[in-house]
């Protein structure tokens, strides 16, 4: 009996079904992941290692769930090279042990938690579409030094290598369909007169600046946990301006009962003793902006992070001088990181300051960085 | 036609006549080359056509990442219609579809012959193409989130229909009368009135007591007598006890179609879905239950049809390291191919190919392994059980009674749980009542809370769940999408 056979091959490049749905599924991960940011931001394997590294989430919500049965807790089948003897181990869980909610842990044979890998660049598109630049007026510094160009023009003459090709099949195509004898079976010609050039004109180069004044308080309350909530802060701060800015420049002021510039490192690692003086830092940072920042050529962001705990007699010299810093910047952040349900003198005396400007934050938690960056930048 | 294709479809004939020629039976095929794109797609859906849902995306996406990684490879997919069609992964060497189409032929084959799949209609890929339309439909006309959340929920219980509903006659709720839209209402409420006396009962009895319809097919006492040897013996001894002589409460294992027929809350275009999900769920059935005994089938096939084609050295070459990639055994848990071409290998050994022949017809995985898995071959295969203990996976046993047993009760209704309706009025106020059979095996805590609250946003009432935690009854309730458990008594007064 003769088969009826037929071989086929159809063009399948249009073909879009799996990457759509796929679309939809991976717009379901970053709702998750916008739920679960204000924890994924202060997450370490992100900040400490400068956004390098990737972290893992569960994605419960993105499981299929059904009635199944509890893996760990029946006989499995399976098949090994040798005689297997009861007994022997043939896996382990590493999970067991990490509090993981008591069930569906384990890689064999469930491989049960539906995990997904968030980078640094998920996290900062989603976190920066959250955010926003606040008093946006572009200060422009001209430099000298060099102009660049910019192609904002076409000509029909120029250069080779600067061919607009759109324009040109644009042209040609155009030609064709107007001249009379219209041969449909013809190829696309392009003539001399078809071709068009991108040309450029020359313009001096202005470039946005940016500077961050990281202001920290290194007295001897602020421990692990306030320095690491002020790391997060500025790692994606610094990010973010980068975004808006084509040089952020950010300089570290440490600071007890007197104030001094630090490297990063000694920023975020070091811890004196000590009372606290915050006026210190204050004053440091007017004379910094003053020497090395005119306030008509740079956006200016100071934010200070402390435990509030400042010297009572200091207070009214903090404010005058908070007021002259508010008046320089475009943003002054404040961020009293606190573990207890107090707010300090510094912070109510601040609080007469009305201009919008300065944005005051208190931190109880680590999830509240989140909170915290939404304030500073919105 | 290019060159590959002509050379193709001359081997193509050359080996169906080869195939015929040996016993096989098998519809016309098309073959069609697809790349690799379309291929996954078509395995992450399970057809050509199929509807719209993000769980499908995550499979795809799983599966092609698999390919580009070079991880795993899928040469074929054949879809279970007439005439069947086979897709063709771009790229696979000749030699390489040789075998793919021996495969082919006796899974087609397979689909024609085996009674598990005389229901399946043969025009499947046809009526997926009109549930996908009428989704996409129901899409712009509800929204599309209101049409994933109810896929969502149903999709979570597509397993939970009766695949054996074609079995038996009367009183099977395929054979109510249909409601319409207008007598629905009323069609529950005198439902729910029958339940009030029913209910009663079941507070007494606990809800263990048998349905008529159980007891035709299984009577308690064959119940013990069967499931005396089982785990927890026990605890059916004393479930058994409990047992009253009150009149029966109805069963019914097609969740979806219950839901269909008397979920209060649902609007007519849910219903629709539930109804679209529920037959698809019927075609892929049977091939969930015969994959071990279809794969094997075919892979025992491709072996025998490639033997008999003339190869040269390299081809022969070619041909025993992609059969060998094929039945590689798995390291944990096992890989059909491997495990279902070493029984048939086995009767073919022991039996005429006209049995052979016999089995492919009448038997699915379940009776395959139940039936053909010697001791022999559980020696050969080193097969052993596992659990775990502690935290530790840890081989329990090796003995090839336990182990086949143990593989059997795997398959039992395609590896899914049991879960049915309890007629009846939950709490009186209009709620379902679902109950596990249990069997030995407990279930997935997380798994079934999330599922239930799924299962009562269908309902749109309150919805209970009775099952064995620990050997001990537990009832998981869910109302306004909250889970809540609590154990049962012996007395059920929690029920009232």
């Amino acid at each position: 009996m003769a088969d009826d056979i037929i071989v086929s091959r159809d063009d399948w490049s249009l073909h879009r079904k799996g990457y759509l749905d796929q679309t939809r599924h991976k717009e379901k991960v970053e709702e998750v992941i916008k739920q679960q940011l204000r924890d994924l931001i202060v997450d370490e394997s992100i900040i400490l290692t400068d956004g390098k590294k990737n972290t893992k989430i569960p994605m419960r919500s993105l499981e299929e769930f059904r009635f199944r049965y509890d893996l760990n807790k029946k006989n499995h089948t399976g098949q090994g090279t040798k005689k297997m003897v009861p007994g022997e181990i043939i896996g382990s869980d590493p999970t067991k042990g990490k509090g993981a909610a008591g069930n569906g842990a384990g890689e064999e044979p469930g491989q049960d938690i539906y995990e997904v890998e968030v980078t640094y660049e998920d996290l900062a598109n989603i976190l920066f579409a959250e955010l926003k630049l606040p008093n946006l007026d572009d200060k422009k510094r001209p430099l000298i030094a060099h102009d660049r160009p910019e192609f904002n023009d076409v000509r029909k003459k120029g250069l080779m290598s600067n061919v607009d090709k759109k324009r040109t099949l644009l042209e040609s195509i155009k030609r064709q369909a107007f001249s009379q004898k219209q041969n449909k079976e013809a190829r696309l010609r392009i003539s001399p007169e078809d071709l068009r050039y991108k040309t450029w004109e020359t313009r001096p180069n202005f470039e946005t600046n940016a500077v961050i004044l990281a202001m920290m308080d290194t007295s001897g309350s602020m421990g692990q946990f306030e320095k690491y909530i002020a790391r997060t802060f500025f790692f994606w701060m610094v990010r973010f301006l980068r975004l808006k800015y084509e040089n952020v420049e950010i300089r570290f002021l440490a600071h007890h009962t007197e104030a001094k510039e630090v490297t990063e490192t000694e920023f975020f690692t070091r811890g004196e003793s000590g009372g606290t003086r915050c006026s210190s830092v204050y004053q440091y940072a007017i004379d910094l902006i003053e020497s090395e920042y005119p306030p008509e050529h740079y956006n200016i962001y100071p934010v200070h992070f402390t435990d509030g705990d400042n010297i009572g007699s200091d207070n009214s010299k903090a404010l005058a001088l908070m007021q002259r810093l508010v008046e320089m910047s475009r943003v002054v952040g404040y961020g009293e990181i606190l573990r207890t349900h107090y707010s300090s003198t510094l912070m109510s005396t601040l609080k007469r300051i009305t201009d919008p400007k300065l944005r005051l934050v208190t931190i109880r938690e680590r999830n509240e960085v989140y909170v915290a960056l939404k304030t500073v930048f919105s | 036609m290019d060159n590959e294709m002509r050379a193709l479809s001359t081997i193509a004939q050359d080996i169906a006549q080869v195939a015929r020629s040996m016993g096989l039976d098998f519809y016309p095929v098309n073959f069609e080359i697809v790349p690799a794109e379309a291929l996954y797609t078509f395995g992450a859906y399970g057809m050509p056509v199929r509807f719209t849902h993000w769980s499908f995306g995550k499979a795809f996406y799983k599966m092609k990442t698999q390919y580009d990684l070079n991880l795993s490879r899928i040469y074929e997919l054949v879809i279970n219609t007439n005439p069947a069609y086979a897709f063709l992964l771009e790229g696979n060497r000749l030699t390489q579809n040789k075998l793919v189409i021996g495969h082919v032929y006796a899974h087609v084959d397979f689909f024609k012959n085996n009674c598990y799949f005389s229901r399946t209609p043969k025009d499947m890929v046809e009526r997926m193409g009109v549930h996908a339309e009428k989704i996409r439909e129901y899409e712009s006309r509800y929204g599309r989130d209101k049409v994933e959340r109810t896929l969502d929920a149903v999709l979570a219980i597509q397993e939970h229909v009766d695949y054996r509903s074609h079995i038996g006659t009367d009183e099977k709720m395929e054979n109510f009368p249909s409601i319409s839209v207008q007598s629905k209402a009323e069609g529950h409420k005198c439902h729910g009135n029958a339940c009030k006396e029913n209910h009663v009962c079941s507070g007494n009895c606990g809800g263990n007591c048998a349905t008529k319809e159980q007891s035709k097919v299984d009577s308690p006492k064959m119940t013990r007598a069967k499931r005396a040897s089982l785990p927890y013996e026990d605890l059916w001894e004393d479930l058994l006890v409990d047992e009253c002589q009150c009149s029966p409460q109805p069963e019914y294992e097609d969740l979806l179609l219950y839901l269909i027929k008397f979920a209060p809350g649902l609007e007519e275009w849910q219903r629709d879905i539930i109804g679209i999900v529920r037959e698809e769920s019927f075609y892929f059935y049977p091939q969930i239950e015969t994959k071990i005994i279809n794969e094997g089938w075919a892979t025992f096939w491709h072996a025998k049809i490639m033997r008999e084609l003339e190869l040269t050295d390299a081809e022969s070459l070619e041909f025993a390291l992609m059969h060998s990639q094929v039945v590689q055994p798995s390291r944990m848990g096992l890989n059909p191919y491997y495990l279902g071409v070493k029984i048939w290998e086995k009767l073919a050994k022991d039996k005429p190919l006209s049995e052979l022949f016999e089995v492919r017809e009448s038997e699915n995985d379940l009776s395959f392994i139940r039936n053909h898995l010697t001791r022999e071959l559980v020696e050969e295969l080193n097969l052993f059980n596992f659990r775990k203990i502690g935290a530790h996976w840890q081989v329990t046993e090796n003995e090839w009674e336990k182990v086949r047993d143990n593989l059997v009760q795997q398959l039992v209704n395609g590896g899914h749980p049991r879960i049915v309706v309890l007629e009846g009025d939950f709490e009186g106020r209009g709620g379902l009542y679902l109950k596990h059979r249990h069997e030995g095996a407990d279930l997935d805590i997380v798994y079934l809370e999330k599922t239930l609250s799924l299962v009562q946003f269908l309902w749109g009432k309150s919805v209970g769940l009775e099952t064995v935690v620990d050997a001990k009854k537990v009832i998981f309730e869910c109302s306004n999408g909250m889970v809540s458990h609590h154990q049962k008594t012996k007395t059920g007064e929690n029920l009232a």
